[in-house]
């Protein structure tokens, strides 16, 4: 792994942390998926938190507005920490592919609809169907929330960065201790093993 | 040097002073309840079985407990005795296509269920399996102590075990006591306080899910989850055991809670849900997925089910 | 004057028991210190939690419920000398059963003795018990075990109890009372086994004890090392006691052993060949005890030193010239008891947990708490045993009499 990819990776855990402690401010922001919702479809009740949005980058229409669109395959010389990472089917993808090149802060189905950032996975499942399905029946994917109330879905980009979607490895906590390392101790309160992970809600 | 440390406490031999000491103090714990008659201390000791208690009484007991726990952890506890919701049937669905072993599961189930940080207690056991060699019959080959750098490892997977939940669960049976049993929702749940600690039960479960108090339970003060259910995870004794109850204190509740477990998993790898709600997450997998369940041929009907969803 | 009969005639057994030569002292007094060293053990147990034992979730039984399997086998194979005494009427051994069946009932107390240094909470052993508690009948083997292991008692201390009273008021003993509990107890002796064995039959989870041969080989383990447990107590009592007990019961006892070591090895051999040839994953705590697995060996020069201890005593029980010659005698009856106390102690239920039911294996080795507990209770029971004994001996050989007016009693024995 070089150098930059490591940063990526880092980068990539970042917007992970995010995901997962389930950055959910401002509630109005959610989303419910009511489109989803066909006649036959039993789809449970559920919002969908704001996409992880690179702060500075997005709007992309800061900068985009007033740049002509280059359609041609090329080496970008700026977003090199995405252009030099990615790894989503590279050989067969390009930015505005997916990118809509006329109004930057949309995405761009192949249909030719535009949707915005925030029901990206309308763009992900145009490729990954069966997970799509999955993820809108709540089987692929974290959800949060209650078994038989409203449930908080993620986007897919929360777990998986759109431009090297494959999941990064993290580190395991440790195991548990052998039986024969388990004995009798007297240990004062501060002595106490603390437990690796904090409330859960 | 820390782990010196540990090592030097752990393997540290009992001089016989100590032995006469422990002793002392073993004579003087019988001789106290004795000496000065606490009302709590026989109330505890004449406490009903927890099905066998009317509202009143347990109302009494609920209170008592609360005083207990306040005294012992300084803390003031609430504990719920909600009952199981008419209709319902708890079913686990974990997708072993996705778990990276990371045990978020293991150390989040601890955090809410007040497990014993001293001496350690994990509900949830982590498997690992080399991919290609032997597993669900022959678990020999597991590995439970694996600690690399990062997961998941390459050419193997992961297999998280805890208590399947099962329709016909041969720890009840066994229970001499009937302090364990099945309650309507499926949950098999124990009364930490009718529990003889025989440990019947754990020779019976297939499943390696009981855990028993070798000592007396310790938990940092700070660490105290104080919102329990008296089934699931109010603070346990010295002496009894105890096993996962789907999180009980959060999943019985209208809305209920998805378990700890199921919050915490990175990869989304755990699915909860009412099998007799035919909307339910669990039924969509159990319908459309590949599933199957631990030692299905002992026939204890395990309401925990392994899927692949790829 | 009659009412104070009873406080008289127990002060007397009193001071029978409290009365002997410095031999008795020094045995009474070597057996009170173990005790004591039992007693201080389980206090630290009791004060610090069974994290003093070396049982832990992997292998949550260990020595304590091994002592008790192989004493219930102990307190059943009283049944081997009520059969010829009772049954067949064959004289020598009806004179020594009564010390038979207070084996028995001492077996049985340090079974329950066993069980309580078990249990995490013994408080709240009333739990199990009908009405006070919520025994958990007929679902639960442990329910069962609590009945027959109970009723068993009762009938064993009653029946050596009844017939002593008696004869230390010197009165027959009626065996209209007698007889049919002798008769119940050789059904229930088998009883307390099978039941014993069923609690570990049952448990589909632990593939080395859900084997149909295993309360079987319980009876037939159990009538090779009670017996062999009372021919050593019989020689020491006749020798201490200077009591008359026929070498022709000694011998008729030590055939008896060989044939059902016999039965015991056959059967050993039959489980050990399904396991074997068969070759299932089941095969893995078989391995574990006889060979080792995957590196772990603990149990096995356990297990072939108890195999070679039994195939030995089995030979030496079998020939009538060494059967009957005291010191191989002697030699096959230690060698019994401690083949069948590993096979059926450690030797049966560690390869319970070994491997673990998922996979893992934890070598039990038990800590100085649990052996020192142990033995305690073996003290205990020993100094129970010689306390009956030594009060009742006496009675039996006419040397302890009871006062009591005359009137009421015997005419209600005879009315009995």
């Amino acid at each position: 792994m070089d150098k930059k990819r490591y940063v990526y990776a880092i980068l990539f855990a970042f917007l992970f942390i995010i995901a997962i402690s389930g950055n959910t401010s401002g509630e109005e922001k959610e989303q419910t998926r009511a489109s989803l919702k066909k006649p036959g479809h039993n789809l449970p009740e559920f919002v969908v938190p704001p996409p992880p949005l690179s702060e500075g980058i997005f709007p992309c229409s800061q900068c985009h507005a007033d740049m002509e669109p280059n359609p041609t395959r090329r080496e970008l010389t700026f977003h090199t920490e995405i252009s030099k990472g990615f790894n989503h089917a590279k050989e067969q993808r390009w930015c505005l592919d997916c990118h809509n090149p006329d109004d930057r802060d949309k995405l761009r189905l192949a249909s030719g609809k535009l949707i915005s950032f925030e029901e990206s996975e309308y763009l992900c499942g145009q490729c990954h169907g069966t997970i799509f399905r999955d993820w809108k029946y709540g089987i692929h994917g974290k959800r949060t929330g209650y078994w038989n109330g409203k449930k908080v879905y993620r986007l897919c980009v929360h777990c998986h960065y759109p431009h090297w979607p494959k999941f990064q490895p993290i580190k395991p906590l440790p195991p548990p201790e052998k039986p024969s390392n388990i004995k009798y101790r007297k240990l004062s309160d501060d002595e106490i093993p603390r437990n690796p992970i904090g409330d859960i809600q | 040097m820390k782990n010196n440390e540990k090592k030097r406490i752990l393997t540290k031999p009992i001089s016989r002073r100590e032995l006469l000491k422990g002793s002392a103090f073993g004579l003087a714990s019988l001789a106290i309840p004795i000496g000065k008659v606490d009302a709590s201390f026989w109330e505890a000791f004449f406490q009903k079985h927890f099905r066998e208690m009317n509202r009143d009484e347990v109302k009494a007991v609920i209170a008592r407990l609360e005083k207990e726990y306040y005294k012992k952890y300084n803390k003031n506890f609430n504990i719920k005795t909600t009952e199981a919701i008419p209709g319902t049937l708890f079913g686990y669905g974990l997708d072993l296509s996705r778990c990276i072993g990371c045990r978020r599961c293991v150390y989040a189930c601890v955090r809410e269920n007040n497990q014993s940080r001293d001496p350690q207690i994990h509900w949830i056991t982590v498997l690992r399996f080399k991919k290609g060699e032997k597993w669900v019959n022959d678990l020999e080959r597991a590995e439970k102590y694996y600690y690399p750098e990062e997961v998941p490892e390459e050419g193997y997977f992961y297999m998280p075990v805890q208590c399947q939940q099962c329709e016909n669960p041969p720890c009840v049976k066994v229970c001499p006591t009937q302090a364990t049993w099945k309650e309507p929702d499926g949950i098999v749940v124990v009364d930490y306080n009718w529990c003889i600690g025989c440990r019947y039960c754990m020779a019976a479960c297939p499943y390696g899910a009981r855990r028993f108090n070798w000592a007396e339970p310790r938990i940092a003060r700070e660490e105290l989850n104080t919102n329990v259910h008296y089934l699931g995870n109010r603070p346990r004794y010295k002496g009894v055991v105890e096993k996962c109850t789907f999180c009980i204190q959060r999943t019985r509740g209208n809305p209920g809670r998805y378990p700890a477990c199921v919050e915490i998993c990175p990869v989304g790898a755990r699915k909860f849900g009412n099998l007799l709600d035919p909307k339910s997450e669990i039924r969509y997998i159990i319908e459309n997925k590949r599933v199957f369940r631990l030692k299905e041929d002992l026939n204890t009907q395990p309401k925990f089910f392994y899927f692949f969803a790829t | 004057m009659s009412i104070f009969n009873p406080f008289i005639n127990f002060f007397r057994v009193l001071r029978q028991v409290v009365k002997g030569n410095k031999w008795y002292y020094a045995w009474v007094g070597f057996l009170s210190f173990f005790i004591l060293l039992g007693l201080v053990a389980y206090f630290r147990q009791l004060n610090h939690g069974l994290i003093e034992t070396a049982m832990r979730d992997q292998v949550s039984w260990g020595l304590y419920i091994a002592n008790f399997t192989f004493l219930v086998g102990v307190a059943a194979a009283a049944v081997y000398l009520v059969v010829p005494a009772y049954v067949y009427n064959f004289k020598p051994i009806k004179e020594v059963v009564l010390f038979g069946e207070l084996l028995a009932a001492t077996a049985i107390i340090m079974c329950v003795m066993f069980i309580l240094v078990d249990l995490g909470r013994p408080e709240r052993v009333w739990h199990i018990l009908p009405i006070i508690g919520k025994m958990h009948f007929p679902a639960s083997l442990l329910a069962w075990d609590v009945i027959v292991l109970n009723g068993y008692l009762a009938i064993n201390l009653f029946i050596p109890f009844y017939a002593l009273y008696k004869l230390a008021h010197g009165r027959e003993y009626n065996m209209q009372i007698i007889k049919p509990l002798i008769i119940i107890s050789i059904p229930w002796a088998i009883s307390i086994h099978t039941v014993t064995a069923f609690l570990y039959n049952g448990l589909p989870s632990r593939p080395f004890w859900n084997a149909a041969v295993l309360a079987p080989r319980f009876i037939a383990s159990a009538l090779c090392s009670g017996p062999a447990l009372m021919l050593i107590i019989f020689q020491i009592v006749r020798k201490i006691y200077k009591l008359d007990i026929d070498n022709k019961a000694i011998f008729k006892i030590a055939e008896l052993i060989a044939y059902a070591m016999g039965f015991n090895l056959f059967l050993f051999g039959a489980e050990f060949f399904k396991e074997f040839y068969s070759n299932s994953i089941h095969l893995a705590p078989m391995k574990y005890l006889y060979f080792g697995l995957h590196g772990h060996y603990n149990l096995v020069p356990w297990m072939w030193a108890s195999l070679l201890f039994n195939l030995t005593a089995f030979v030496l029980f079998l020939l009538p010239k060494t059967r009957e010659h005291f010191f191989s005698l002697n030699l096959a009856c230690v060698l019994v008891i401690a083949g069948v106390y590993i096979e059926k102690g450690m030797g049966l239920v560690i390869p319970g947990f070994v491997p673990g039911t998922l996979g893992e294996i934890y070598e039990y080795t038990p800590t100085m708490v649990e052996k020192y507990i142990t033995i305690g209770i073996w003290a205990a029971g020993a100094l129970i045993y010689t306390i009956f004994l030594k009060f009742m001996i006496p009675i039996y050989k006419g040397e302890l009499r009871f006062k009591s007016s005359q009137s009421k009693n015997s005419s209600l024995a005879s009315n009995l």
